[in-house]
């Protein structure tokens, strides 16, 4: 009785069941979400590929593109998009303080909070100015 | 120290660094104008992603840069995450799988590059 392994019969062994184990703990989701994200990030990138792709075979290529856009499927596929977006923007700046070499100022470690912050404010930046340009550059 | 294996794992970490940055700050607003605002008619004109002005764009150094950047850097960061969240809905992965990963990758980096680049300067 020495080995605890031993004890379990060798015709079924017990297996902790893993299906569904992010659902288990609110921590776990959150991951998860921010996981899933990379999916969003993944079909955005081959939305516009397509984009490129359809730009080089001409015009008419290109309208069916706009068109493609248009339509209630693609409009509710990038409502999800831009949900994803949004978790992967907030969540991208809130691990940042984990994951980027520790900054010191003066003696001080800069607070993980200022870090976040300062990403969430970029990402505000970063939309106002898009938004502005392609104001600008409509008109 | 001449047969030193280098680890080939900084340089995916780098590109799933650079494309995650990269979709934080711009992923939420362009997927707001391309895919919300100017199919639905609001806020914009619909001649902003008209031929006549998207070409120019992407004929444009810059612009194609841009372009570029944003597709590739977006696949390249994608992948990294997707391949290293397979573990946790439990499927083990192997080389089928970084094929599978990071060859999508690739391929749509590559097709992008040739076609941005037949669109001429």
């Amino acid at each position: 009785m020495s080995n605890v392994n031993k004890t379990t019969s060798a015709r079924r062994p017990y297996r902790r069941p893993m299906a569904g184990w992010w659902k288990r703990d609110p921590f776990f989701v959150r991951y998860m979400a921010r996981e899933i994200t990379a999916v969003a990030v993944a079909a955005y990138a081959v939305v516009l590929a397509v984009g490129v792709v359809r730009l080089s075979q001409g015009e008419a290529a290109w309208n069916g593109w706009l068109e493609a856009l248009k339509s209630p499927l693609s409009l509710l596929l990038h409502l999800a998009l831009l949900v994803c977006f949004v978790i992967h923007a907030q969540s991208w700046f809130e691990i940042m303080p984990k994951t980027m070499p520790m900054i010191f100022i003066g003696g001080e470690r800069l607070k993980p909070q200022t870090i976040t912050r300062t990403g969430w404010l970029a990402v505000a930046a970063v939309s106002v100015l898009v938004f502005v340009l392609a104001l600008w550059w409509q008109a | 120290m001449s047969n030193y294996k280098r680890s080939n794992a900084p340089i995916f970490w780098l590109l799933f660094g650079a494309g995650g940055m990269l979709s934080a700050l711009f992923g939420s607003v362009l997927v707001f104008i391309t895919g919300l605002a100017v199919p639905l008619g609001w806020i914009f004109k619909p001649q902003l992603l008209s031929y006549e002005r998207v070409l120019p764009l992407a004929q444009n150094w810059l612009g194609k840069g841009f372009l570029f950047a944003i597709i590739a850097l977006f696949a390249w960061h994608a992948v990294h995450r997707i391949y290293h969240s397979l573990h946790d809905i439990g499927i083990h992965t192997g080389a089928l799988a970084k094929l599978l990963c990071y060859g999508s990758a690739l391929v749509l980096t590559v097709v992008t590059a040739t076609q941005l680049l037949s669109l001429g300067f």
